[in-house]
C-alpha cells in the first residue's frame, strides 16, 4: 500500500508542476496577478509531494519492502541501513526521483528567497522551472517507475553494486547533482528575461548567487566523484575521461565560463546574450550529462541499463527543452551590443579569452566524447577516444588560462595599469622560475614536475602578491569582499591542483609484484613487507585481507590491509588500502595468490606511491569553497530598488583611479 | 543569422543522437568489427582435445568451408548457445569445428558430454595465445571460414536463431554460389 | 527475461570489469616497467571497454598484456605493438585515434573552433576599444569594493 503512495505522490506532484509551469508563465504575459501568484504555492505542493514520495522509498528500502522491484535489485537483508539509505540513488530510477527532489530543493530555496525580485519575473522563473519538473516526473512516472512491484515478492533482494558501497557514494551523487541541477536556476533566469524582453541586466545581478553556488556544488561532486574513484576502484588513477565524467565535466566547464561572463555583463553590460547563451549551455550540458548515460547510446563505466523508450523520451525531453530555449535566444535574444567600452588591455578583453578557452574545452570534451558515434555515423569503424586526446588537447587549451591568471585580479575593467601588470609579471615570473629550478633538483628533471610546479608558484604568487595588495592598501573591513575572497581562492584552488596533478602524474610509481609473506618491494623510499594473508569478515560480505607492512629507515610508518571481498550476492570486489598523507599516499591493493592453492605463500600485490595527489582534491575543495564565499557578496543581495539601478556603479574619473 | 547557429549546432547533434539510438537497436554496442574479414585466417595448428598428438590446423581444413566456434565450459552465454549449434548450424552443410578456448580439457569434455557434441572436430586452446592472432576477446565467439582459408564472417557472442537466419545462413550461401 | 539479462550482465560485468588487474610481470628494469605502464594504459581493452588494457581485469587483458610484454621482450617499438594489436583487433584498441581524414574532424575541430572563436573575441575586442578613448573608458578604481 505504501509504494501506491509514493506513486500516487508523484502523480499528484507532476499535476502540481504541470500548473506550477504554465498558470505563472501565462499570468505574467497577461499581467495576471492572480495566476502569477500560484507559482509559490504550487512550487511548495510539488515540493512536499515529491519529498513524500522520496521518503517512501528510503522507507521502502529501510523496511526491506522487497516488492518493489526497485528494492529488491539493489538491496539485501545483509546490507547495513546506511547503504540501504544510499541505495535510493544507486540505480536509474531512484536516482532519477534524486534528481527531482533536488530540483525542488532549489525551487523552493528560490522561491523564499527571491520576495525582492520583480513579481512577474519571478513567475516567469518559477514557471520554467515548473516545466523541468513536469519533463522529469514524467519522465520518471511513465518510463522509470521506482515504486514498481514485483510479485510474488521475493524473500531477498539483490545486491547494490559493491563499488557503490563506499562513503564517497554517500555525497558524490547528492552534491553533484545539486549543481547539476542548480544550473537550472540560472537557466530559468536566463529564459525568464528572455520571455520578459528586459533589456536591462538586473536579472545578471541577481543571478550570480544561484550560479556561483551551483557551480561549487558541481565542483565538490566531481570532487567527491574523483576521490571516491580514487579510493574504491582501485586503479590509482582519480580522473579517467569516462564518458559519465565528460559528463559531468562540460557543463563545470561551461559553468567556469558563465560565472566570469556574468561578472561583464554584471558591472560593465558587455555580453549579455553570451552571458544568456552560457547559462543556457551550462544547463543544457547537465541534461545531457545526466541523460547520456541513461540513454544508452555510449558506453560507459556506469552507463545505466537502457532501454529504447526511454532513449526516445529523452531525446524528445532534450529538443524540447534546449532546442526550445535556443529558439527562443535566436528570436529575442539581445541584438544590440551594449556595454561600456573597454581597451584592449582590461579585465573584459582577459575575461573573454578565458572564456573562449574555456568554451572551446567544453567543445572539445563534447566531441571527443560524442566522436565514437560520429564514427559509426561516418562509418568509419569503432574509433575510441580516451585519455591520450583529451589529456593533450586539454593540457594545450588551459596552458593560456594558467598564463593568464596572475593578472585576473590587477586587470582593471575598462583599461588596465600596465605597470602593474609588469609587476606582477615580475614578481610571479621570478617565483616560477625559482622554483622551477628548485624542482629540477628534486624531480630529476622530470619535465611535467617542472613545468607543475613552476606554473603553480606562478599561479599561487601573483594570487597571494594580489592578497598582500589588498591588506596593505584597504582598511580593515574592507579588504576582501566576498566576491573578491572567494576569487582569490578558486583561483589559488587552481595552483594547488595544478601542483597535485603534475607531481602526481609525474613522479607517481606503481608497481604489480609477486611477494611470499615476510617478502619486502621497496618504491618510492618505502619498503612495503608483506606479512600474509588472513580472513575477514564485514556485515554482508567475507574476504582475505592482506597484511603490509611499510617501513621506511627501519620504522613502521603505516601498517595497511588492503582487501578482497566477496559480497552476499558474489561480487568480487578490491578495497585497496590507502595511508594519506599531505605529501604522499601509499596505497596498496590485493591481487590474487599466484598458486590458488596455496593461500599461504606468495601473492599478486601492487604498490603506488603517489606524491602531492591529495592536493587534486585540496585544490577542488578550495575552488568549491571560492563558489560559495562568492555567492555570499552582499551586492547581490541588494534590494530590488537598488538592483533595478544601473547596473553597474558611478564611474570614477579615471585620473582619480589609484594606480596599483 | 548568428543567433541561429546555436540552435542549428543543437539540432545536428539532436540528429546524432537520433542516429546512436537508432543504431544501436541494429548492432550491438560492445561488439567490435573484426578487421580479419575477408583476410587470410593466421595460420594456427592446435592439438585436438583429448588427443595432444594429434594436430589440426588451418593446412589440413583447407578445401572446405567451415565454422569455427569458439567455447569454453567456463562461459556462460556458450550454454544459451549450444542448442543451436546441436540443431541449426548442423544443417547449415559445412563442418563445425569446435575452438575450445581457456580450458581445462578434463572440464571441456565434461561440458561436451553434458550438453553433446556437434563438432567435427574439437581443437584445443589452453593458454589462449593462438587465439590472440584470431582477434578473439571472448566467448562464444564465430568464425566463417571458407575454402582457402579466407575468414568471411565474424559473430560474437551466442548465435540466436536471428542471427542464424539473418547472417549465418546467407553469408554460407553465398560462400555456395561462388565455389560451384 | 530482460531484468534477468540485466542482471546477468551486471554480475559479469563485476566480476571482471570492477577488480584490478594485479599481474607481476617480471621487466628487466624501471624504464621498461615504465614503458609498458605507459603503452597499456594507452590501449583499450575489447572486453571491459571502459578500461585501458592496463585497468582491465577480463581474461583477454591478461592475455593481451602478457603478448605486449612478450613483444617488447622480443624488442619489438611500441608502434610495431600497437600495429599487432590494430590488424587483430581495429583501431578500437587505440585510446588515441590516428590522425586519418575520418578522423580530421576529431583532431582539428577544436582548433577550428578556436579560431572562429578567437577571430570573433579580436573583432570584438577591437570595435569596442576604437570607441575608447580616455575620457569615456570607466575604469574602476580597483581600490574601490566593486573593483
Amino acid at each position: 500500500m505504501i509504494p501506491e503512495l509514493g506513486q500516487f505522490a508523484l502523480i499528484l506532484a507532476l499535476l502540481l508542476a504541470i500548473a506550477q509551469g504554465i498558470l505563472p508563465i501565462v499570468g505574467a504575459w497577461r499581467g495576471n496577478a492572480a495566476l502569477m501568484a500560484v507559482a509559490r504555492p504550487a512550487a511548495a505542493g510539488q515540493a512536499v509531494f515529491v519529498t513524500a514520495a522520496m521518503a517512501i522509498l528510503i522507507w521502502a528500502f529501510l523496511s526491506f519492502d522487497f516488492s518493489v522491484a526497485f528494492v529488491a535489485d539493489n538491496s539485501n537483508l545483509a546490507l547495513p541501513w546506511y547503504y540501504r539509505v544510499t541505495a535510493v540513488w544507486g540505480a536509474h530510477e531512484g536516482s532519477m526521483l534524486l534528481w527531482v527532489f533536488i530540483l525542488n530543493v532549489w525551487t523552493v530555496a528560490l522561491a523564499a528567497l527571491s520576495r525582492h525580485l520583480p513579481q512577474p519575473f519571478v513567475a516567469r522563473v518559477l514557471g520554467v522551472l515548473g516545466l523541468l519538473g513536469v519533463g522529469f516526473l514524467a519522465f520518471i512516472v511513465f518510463t522509470s517507475n521506482p515504486f514498481m512491484r514485483e510479485l510474488p515478492m521475493p524473500a531477498d533482494g539483490g545486491d547494490l553494486n559493491p563499488v557503490l558501497q563506499d562513503p564517497g557514494m554517500t555525497f558524490h551523487p547528492p552534491v553533484l547533482y545539486m549543481g547539476y541541477v542548480g544550473f537550472s536556476v540560472a537557466f530559468a533566469f536566463s529564459i525568464a528575461a528572455l520571455l520578459g524582453g528586459e533589456l536591462e541586466q538586473a536579472w545578471v545581478r541577481w543571478a550570480r548567487p544561484w550560479t556561483n553556488v551551483a557551480w561549487a556544488f558541481l565542483t565538490g561532486g566531481i570532487v567527491a566523484g574523483s576521490w571516491w574513484a580514487y579510493a574504491e576502484l582501485g586503479w590509482g588513477g582519480w580522473w579517467f575521461w569516462d564518458p559519465v565524467e565528460n559528463a559531468s565535466f562540460m557543463p563545470w566547464l561551461v559553468g567556469v565560463a558563465l560565472i566570469h561572463a556574468q561578472a561583464i555583463t554584471e558591472k560593465r553590460g558587455s555580453l549579455p546574450a553570451w552571458t544568456i547563451l552560457l547559462s543556457l549551455f551550462a544547463f543544457s550540458l547537465s541534461l545531457l550529462g545526466t541523460f547520456l548515460v541513461r540513454s544508452g547510446v555510449l558506453t560507459s563505466v556506469h552507463a545505466f541499463a537502457s532501454d529504447p523508450r526511454r532513449g526516445l523520451y529523452i531525446l524528445g525531453f532534450l529538443i524540447v527543452v534546449i532546442g526550445g530555449s535556443l529558439l527562443l535566444y535566436a528570436i529575442r535574444a539581445p541584438k544590440v551590443a551594449g556595454g561600456k567600452a573597454f581597451a584592449v588591455v582590461s579585465r573584459e578583453t582577459a575575461i573573454m579569452i578565458a572564456n573562449l578557452l574555456f568554451a572551446t574545452s567544453a567543445a572539445m570534451v563534447l566531441l571527443g566524447t560524442l566522436f565514437p558515434l560520429i564514427g559509426d555515423a561516418l562509418n568509419i569503424g569503432k574509433v575510441s577516444v580516451g585519455p591520450p586526446y583529451f589529456g593533450f588537447l586539454f593540457v594545450l587549451l588551459m596552458a593560456p588560462v594558467v598564463l593568464l591568471l596572475p593578472f585576473g585580479p590587477y586587470l582593471r575593467w575598462g583599461r588596465a595599469d600596465g605597470k602593474s601588470l609588469a609587476t606582477v609579471a615580475a614578481r610571479a615570473g621570478i617565483a616560477a622560475v625559482i622554483c622551477a629550478v628548485a624542482a629540477w633538483y628534486f624531480a630529476d628533471g622530470k619535465l611535467r614536475a617542472v613545468a607543475g610546479v613552476a606554473g603553480a608558484a606562478w599561479v599561487a604568487v601573483g594570487t597571494l602578491s594580489y592578497v598582500a595588495k589588498r591588506w596593505r592598501e584597504m582598511p580593515r573591513g574592507r579588504r576582501f569582499p566576498a566576491e573578491m575572497a572567494g576569487m582569490l581562492f578558486a583561483h589559488f584552488g587552481v595552483a594547488v591542483f595544478l601542483m597535485g596533478v603534475m607531481l602526481s602524474e609525474s613522479l607517481s610509481v606503481e608497481r604489480d609484484t609477486r611477494l611470499a609473506p615476510g617478502q619486502t618491494e621497496t618504491i618510492g623510499g618505502y619498503a612495503f613487507r608483506f606479512d600474509g594473508v588472513q580472513e575477514t569478515t564485514g556485515p554482508n560480505w567475507r574476504g582475505d585481507q592482506g597484511i603490509v607492512t611499510v617501513m621506511q629507515n627501519g620504522e613502521t610508518v603505516h601498517v595497511m590491509h588492503p582487501q578482497k571481498r566477496i559480497y552476499t550476492r558474489g561480487q568480487v570486489q578490491t578495497e585497496s588500502s590507502i595511508d594519506a598523507g599531505i605529501f604522499r599516499d601509499l596505497y596498496v591493493a590485493l591481487g590474487e595468490p599466484m598458486d590458488a592453492a596455496n593461500v599461504e605463500g606468495p601473492w599478486a600485490l601492487r604498490v603506488y606511491y603517489k606524491p602531492f595527489i591529495r592536493w587534486i582534491w585540496l585544490g577542488g575543495l578550495l575552488m568549491t569553497l571560492g563558489g560559495f564565499v562568492t555567492a555570499g557578496e552582499r551586492r547581490f543581495r541588494a534590494k530590488r530598488v537598488a538592483a533595478s539601478e544601473t547596473p553597474t556603479e558611478p564611474a570614477p574619473a579615471v585620473g582619480k583611479a589609484t594606480v596599483a | 543569422m548568428s543567433r541561429l547557429l546555436p540552435l542549428l549546432a543543437f539540432l545536428l547533434l539532436a540528429s546524432l543522437f537520433g542516429f546512436g539510438i537508432w543504431w544501436n537497436t541494429q548492432h550491438d554496442q560492445h561488439e567490435i568489427v573484426s578487421p580479419l574479414i575477408n583476410q587470410p585466417a593466421p595460420d594456427f595448428q592446435l592439438p585436438v582435445l583429448g588427443d595432444d598428438a594429434r594436430k589440426v590446423g588451418k593446412a589440413s581444413l583447407l578445401g572446405k568451408p567451415y565454422l569455427l566456434n569458439i567455447f569454453g565450459s567456463w562461459c556462460i552465454e556458450c550454454v544459451h548457445e549450444h542448442p543451436m549449434l546441436m540443431t541449426d548450424a548442423k544443417t547449415l552443410g559445412i563442418a563445425l569445428v569446435g575452438y575450445n578456448y581457456k580450458d581445462e580439457p578434463d572440464a571441456a569434455n565434461a561440458w561436451i558430454a553434458e550438453h553433446g557434441n556437434p563438432f567435427d572436430v574439437i581443437v584445443a586452446d589452453r593458454d589462449g595465445r593462438q587465439a590472440l592472432d584470431f582477434g578473439v576477446y571472448g566467448a562464444p565467439e564465430t568464425f566463417l571460414i571458407d575454402a582457402k582459408g579466407f575468414i568471411r564472417y565474424k559473430h560474437v557472442g551466442p548465435l540466436t536463431p536471428d542471427v542464424m537466419t539473418t547472417e549465418l545462413k546467407p553469408a554460407v550461401e553465398a560462400l555456395a554460389k561462388e565455389s560451384p | 527475461m530482460r531484468r534477468l539479462l540485466a542482471l546477468l550482465v551486471f554480475a559479469l560485468a563485476i566480476g571482471a570489469c570492477f577488480a584490478q588487474a594485479i599481474q607481476p610481470l617480471p621487466f628487466r628494469d624501471r624504464a621498461e616497467e615504465v614503458r609498458f605502464q605507459k603503452l597499456s594504459a594507452e590501449l583499450r581493452c575489447p572486453m571491459c571497454q571502459n578500461e585501458t588494457l592496463a585497468d582491465s581485469n577480463a581474461p583477454i587483458a591478461h592475455d593481451l598484456r602478457r603478448q605486449i610484454f612478450d613483444l617488447m621482450q622480443a624488442g619489438k617499438s611500441d608502434e610495431e605493438i600497437k600495429s599487432y594489436l590494430v590488424q587483430r583487433y581495429s583501431d578500437f584498441v587505440l585510446y588515441q585515434p590516428p590522425v586519418k581524414p575520418g578522423t580530421w574532424l576529431l583532431w582539428f575541430g577544436p582548433g577550428v573552433v578556436l579560431l572562429a572563436g578567437a577571430v570573433v573575441v579580436a573583432l570584438q575586442v577591437r570595435r569596442r576599444s576604437r570607441n575608447a578613448t580616455n575620457n569615456n573608458v570607466a575604469t574602476t578604481a580597483d581600490n574601490e569594493d566593486d573593483w
